[in-house]
């Protein structure tokens, strides 16, 4: 079966005085698989997600999506299974009425007017905001308003979708909205995920992380195993998470307490030691 | 300047359908050189709490001689609430960076957008030399190499360092009240720490009080003197963060988050390990490891 996503040899860069290079990236994403993707600002992160799907073209290299090489030619049509949602809840409506802005996608692709109606139904239940189909975006929280960016997106039906910080200008509660939606897309609709995201609560969702550093990923692991290369992550200008810190200091301290990325389990390690 | 509010109210789109009450009846003090925190849900009214304070939002204002309201509002000497009040003159003694600052940048240069800043609020019009010596000084306080910036244009700027001038344009009429709206959201990690660690050191050598409103309960915990917890357009809660964090239940009940050390200290307390500490990291850790005289 051929991979959802897959980056042979690509190079790119935004231009000399950018200092932005990326080069020889060899990545692939399989089919059904939920990634997160991790990195300092600047890393490269977005510039994977936007190459994915021809926002951005390679130098040299090829990315293939479901086997079928990306080219100028089908670029829309990989469009359709490639979609992305961005950060800012604010920019990305087109429209002022929730289902017009859902249907804003399929009506672009020329689906039949029956069919739009279907999806933008389909889209809204699936991101739970079926009762805000005739509602005024502009009135909507910022997690509203990601749900229906994401709802847009769905309506393509896209296998691939990719979040480049679509909850980092959200509250906790809105975040926990984004985060619910998409691993619920991913388990219940097999959609493949790409998250790229500074919180280690949503990159722990995943099935394996990379790590992007001036434009090439530097470590690749399941989540847990990220988080505990501690070191590496420091040197690659990413901070420990403060769970990690605590269990580093506590050993340092004397205290034998081994890594944890939760809560219990810290306290569960801190208790047997104590007592 | 110590800032008091009291009975403050505000209702958005009044005399409306779409009318929203926002702030119901606050009372609150924040005393000079605090380092306060302001936290709740989005909606619960703490921006609109926090842009009363240098008279983006005004309480019900007054003639001079006439009868005041129940809304009161002191920011210093300032009457928020008596209508000749000089807005201009505060709002170069009270700066106040929004959300996301870095977009409004518009300048060509980081030190023309600094400089604007200074322009915009200065008492009369500055003598030369004066603009480049605060523009200076304040790219340099945020962190910024001023001599390889200040040609730059804003945009060219990275995004941590693209907050930093705009943060850079606000404090460089030296507000003696710097009032922040979630400061670090967005950035990544590092970014995060980075901001934190320039508020603090505003704090000690520019700007006397330091007033954040923020998602980030770790934040709170590690920076904060005193916090205030609004819920639907009400003060639930005033207390330094040592005090807070000890109402961990009904803080949680009320859908907000705590620190990690809270929440540790509540997951150890399950497990018969009482830890009693002011919630930051330095003082959980050496409380955990002082534990029953120390590490055994």
């Amino acid at each position: 079966m051929a991979n959802a996503l897959e980056y042979r040899d690509v190079a790119f860069s935004y231009g000399e005085e950018s200092g932005f290079r990326m080069e020889h990236l060899n990545f692939s994403v399989q089919e059904g698989e939920f990634v997160a993707v991790l990195g300092h600002n600047g890393s490269g992160k977005s510039t994977l997600a936007r190459l994915a799907n021809g926002l951005l073209t390679p130098d040299s290299g090829e990315i293939s999506v479901f086997g079928v090489p990306l080219t100028g030619k089908n670029l829309f049509d990989i469009r359709k299974q490639v979609g992305i949602v961005f950060q800012n809840p604010d920019s990305q409506a087109v429209a002022s009425i929730v289902e017009d802005d859902v249907a804003f996608g399929a009506e672009n692709v020329g689906l039949p007017r029956k069919e739009i109606g279907e999806r933008i139904g389909f889209a809204l239940r699936a991101v739970g905001m079926e009762d805000y189909r005739t509602a005024t975006i502009s009135r909507l929280s910022g997690g509203q308003k990601q749900r229906v960016a994401i709802a847009g997106v769905l309506a393509l039906k896209p296998r691939v979708m990719i979040l480049d910080e679509s909850t980092a200008m959200l509250d906790p509660r809105g975040r926990r909205e984004i985060v619910e939606v998409v691993k619920e897309l991913n388990e219940k609709e097999g959609v493949t995920v790409m998250l790229i995201t500074h919180f280690m609560e949503e990159a722990l969702l995943a099935s394996r992380a990379v790590v992007m550093n001036r434009g090439e990923i530097v470590m690749q692991d399941t989540p847990e195993g990220i988080f505990r290369r501690g070191e590496e992550l420091i040197c690659y200008n990413l901070a420990l998470p403060r769970i990690g810190e605590i269990a580093r200091r506590l050993r340092g301290g004397g205290m034998d307490v081994a890594d944890a990325l939760d809560v219990n389990t810290l306290a569960e390690e801190i208790a047997k030691c104590v007592s | 300047m110590r800032i008091v509010a009291e009975h403050l109210s505000y209702i958005y789109n009044a005399k409306t359908p779409f009318a929203t009450t926002a702030l119901d009846d606050v009372t609150l003090t924040v005393e000079e050189g605090e380092f306060f925190g302001v936290i709740g849900h989005t909606g619960s009214g703490k921006s609109t709490f926090v842009q009363h304070l240098n008279g983006l939002l005004r309480p019900p204002v007054r003639k001079r001689g006439k009868k005041r309201g129940p809304a009161k509002l002191m920011v210093g000497e300032f009457d928020l609430t008596d209508k000749k009040t000089d807005l201009r003159a505060l709002r170069r003694r009270v700066g106040m960076v929004f959300q996301y600052p870095e977009s409004q940048l518009f300048a060509e240069t980081v030190f023309d957008d600094v400089a604007f800043g200074y322009k915009n609020f200065a008492e009369k019009k500055p003598e030369a030399g004066e603009v480049e010596r605060a523009v200076k000084e304040a790219i340099e306080i945020v962190g910024l190499d001023y001599e390889r910036v200040k040609g730059m244009s804003p945009f060219d700027l990275s995004g941590g360092q693209k907050r930093r001038a705009a943060i850079a344009g606000v404090i460089v009429t030296k507000p003696e009240i710097l009032i922040l709206d979630e400061p670090a959201a967005g950035l990544d990690p590092l970014g995060k720490r980075e901001v934190m660690a320039l508020l603090n050191k505003l704090k000690q050598s520019w700007c006397k009080t330091v007033i954040v409103v923020s998602h980030d309960m770790d934040e709170i915990a590690e920076n904060c003197t005193r916090v205030a917890v609004f819920s639907e357009g009400k003060v639930k809660y005033v207390l330094p963060p040592a005090e807070l964090f000890q109402h961990t239940e009904e803080l949680l009940a009320l859908g907000l988050d705590v620190p990690l050390t809270a929440k540790l200290v509540r997951a150890l307390k399950e497990r018969g390990v009482a830890i009693d500490c002011n919630y930051t990291m330095e003082d959980f850790i050496a409380k955990v490891l002082a534990y029953k005289g120390g590490v055994c």
